[in-house]
């Protein structure tokens, strides 16, 4: 990373960062609503269309954190960082089953998170507060990985550096961020999202097609990786290894099943105005997983152009500052650091969501007015940044990784009382709950094994399976919340109630 | 005035399975040969199956809607 201050690419960078904080205070005025109820500031008014909402979920899955990640891991480890295609494409087929469905039953009982649905599918506070708190659990670390986002491009301008002067950059900027989400709610980051993608659009391809001129054609970029992996000793490659096959089909499988059980997605898939938005989105956001991929070349491209970094982290910035003009660093930066901004804004509104509806107004104060909903959430948003700022602050930034890792695992652990509860096979709620427990434990304990590696040498018949830790706990809370349902089935307890009707997730259009 | 009813019953959902075979499956494709325009088969195999499976999606979404 330069030394020096990059001042062209820094001056560039303030400009635009400055045009999304204006358009971040002037959202709340964009189809102004009540912003005293919760769902006004918390979902938008679940009033945005086909393209706001394609917008907003783009923004918001695909974050900045994975402009970074990703062509970092491609960087370090080859064919197996591509991973991040099969998963998201496979996310869309079960965006498009499953979710019009999880639209229209919350949009028939206002329910505003995806504990709000479970809480009132089983009639179950616990198994709607587990739910709750693992997506909290989950969405902290991911919130404070944004940060590392923005402070990977920072220092790539050259104005961050050690110690606590070095973070001030960020802190002014996440400020701006946490104030503008409380005043305009989820309305903000949908129109900064707009202006991110754009951003984002121009500058990969932009990279795609310059970097690779000057490299000499992409099969010079993939040759010079494939030699530099072989010079590496070639456990990896420009294929997968033997041994990386089930890591990669069963860390893409499991990672499509957890994408859209996060508060953050959950509530860009709630925000839009119908289940049909929702199916459309379904066919449309994979335009975005081009981009992914494209993307992750860019680590193949950082190998061909002789990058040479000390974290992979900061392989794309290091990246853009050999090839790009100075000016156009600044407006990459500037892309990726927005792009930080909003899923970190999405994500501080999906737990802050969680967290009134599904804690305090379940377990402290049952008789909350709307306003009083809208205003514990405005706090809880603020309070959920300033954690994970003090997270990436104070603490070593591999802690973060390594809990966003394990977040992944968790979240999973809610999917069978979430999308098992759309369809007819009701299970009991207190056998996930205790389904949802033993993978939560299980999950934890074999990524404490392995080091936070996220995949499990599992032994059957004495031949070695690694498998992605997620997907064998989550099978496991699986069999567990089926087995216990049985159970408490012979014994009549545990039934719970449930206040949905089956035509409550159905898309009946009038006609 | 009547109601349009949900038809997402249709068995044509079952095709949206194609691209978890197709992507999960890895022995389909990984290999490098044949590539195209330089890229190995691996990585445009992948790129491939993403209109694939938004026309897959188009294809269901019209059967349902």
């Amino acid at each position: 990373m330069s030394d020096t201050i990059n001042w062209t690419a820094l001056s560039v960078f303030v400009f635009f960062f400055l045009l999304v904080t204006v358009i971040g205070f002037f959202a709340a005025r964009w189809r102004a609503g009540d912003m005293s109820q919760l769902s006004e500031w918390g979902l938008g008014g679940r009033r945005f269309g086909t393209i706001i909402t394609w917008f907003l979920v783009g923004g918001d899955f695909y974050t900045a954190y994975t402009v970074i990640a990703v062509p970092a891991l491609v960087y370090a480890v080859g064919a197996y960082g591509f991973f991040a295609l099969p998963y998201t494409i496979l996310v869309y087929p079960f965006v498009f089953l499953a979710l019009p469905r999880l639209w229209a039953v919350c949009n028939k009982h206002d329910y505003v998170t995806g504990a709000d649905f479970v809480h009132g599918r089983y009639g179950s506070a616990w198994l709607a507060l587990a739910v709750a708190l693992t997506g909290l659990l989950a969405t902290m670390p991911y919130i404070a990985l944004q940060l590392v986002g923005m402070q990977v491009v920072i220092g790539g301008l050259g104005i961050g550096g050690e110690g606590f002067k070095g973070e001030i950059p960020l802190i002014v900027a996440f400020v701006i961020l946490a104030v503008y989400t409380y005043a305009s709610g989820l309305r903000a980051p949908a129109m900064i999202a707009f202006v991110k993608d754009v951003m984002i659009y121009i500058v990969v391809i932009a990279a795609i097609a310059i970097i690779p001129m000057q490299l000499g054609g992409y099969a010079a970029v993939f040759d010079a990786a494939d030699k530099a992996f072989q010079a590496k000793g070639g456990a990896t490659g420009l294929v997968l290894q033997p041994a990386q096959l089930m890591p990669f089909a069963t860390l893409a499988l499991g990672s499509a099943f957890a994408g859209f059980m996060y508060p953050h997605t959950m509530t860009g898939v709630l925000s839009s105005s119908s289940g049909d938005v929702v199916r459309k989105n379904a066919m449309l956001l994979p335009i975005y997983t081009i981009l992914l991929g494209l993307i992750a070349m860019l680590g193949y491209m950082a190998i061909a152009a002789g990058v040479t970094v000390k974290s992979p982290t900061a392989v794309v910035p290091a990246l853009f500052l050999k090839i790009f003009p100075d000016w156009f660093v600044g407006f990459s930066f500037a892309a990726i650091a927005i792009g930080a901004l909003v899923p970190a804004a999405i994500m501080s509104i999906g737990a802050a969501n969680l967290f009134t509806r599904n804690v305090w107004r379940t377990f402290v104060n049952p008789n909350m007015t709307p306003a009083a909903e809208s205003s514990v959430a405005k706090l809880v948003s603020l309070v959920v940044k300033f954690g994970a700022l003090i997270f990436i602050v104070a603490l070593p930034t591999q802690f973060a990784i390594d809990l966003q890792l394990l977040g992944g695992v968790w979240i999973l652990q809610t999917f069978p009382a979430v999308v098992l509860g759309l369809y007819k096979t009701r299970l009991r709620p207190s056998a996930l709950l205790v389904g949802w427990a033993t993978g939560m434990i299980v999950g934890t304990l074999m990524a404490y094994q392995m080091g936070l590696k996220p995949v499990y040498p599992l032994v059957i018949g004495g031949t070695t399976y690694s498998v992605y830790i997620g997907v064998l706990a989550g099978a496991l809370n699986l069999a567990v919340s089926a087995g216990a349902s049985v159970l408490f089935g012979l014994f009549g307890v545990g039934k719970g109630t449930d206040e949905t009707s089956p035509g409550d997730y159905l898309l009946n259009k009038a006609v | 005035m009547g109601e349009k009813s949900d038809k997402s019953g249709t068995p044509w959902v079952w095709g949206l399975l194609l691209p978890y075979i197709g992507l999960l499956w890895l022995p389909f494709y990984n290999m490098r040969e044949p590539s195209i325009a330089g890229f190995p088969f691996f990585y445009w195999y992948q790129f491939a199956w993403v209109p694939l499976t938004s026309l897959l999606i188009y294809l269901v979404y019209r059967k349902v809607k």
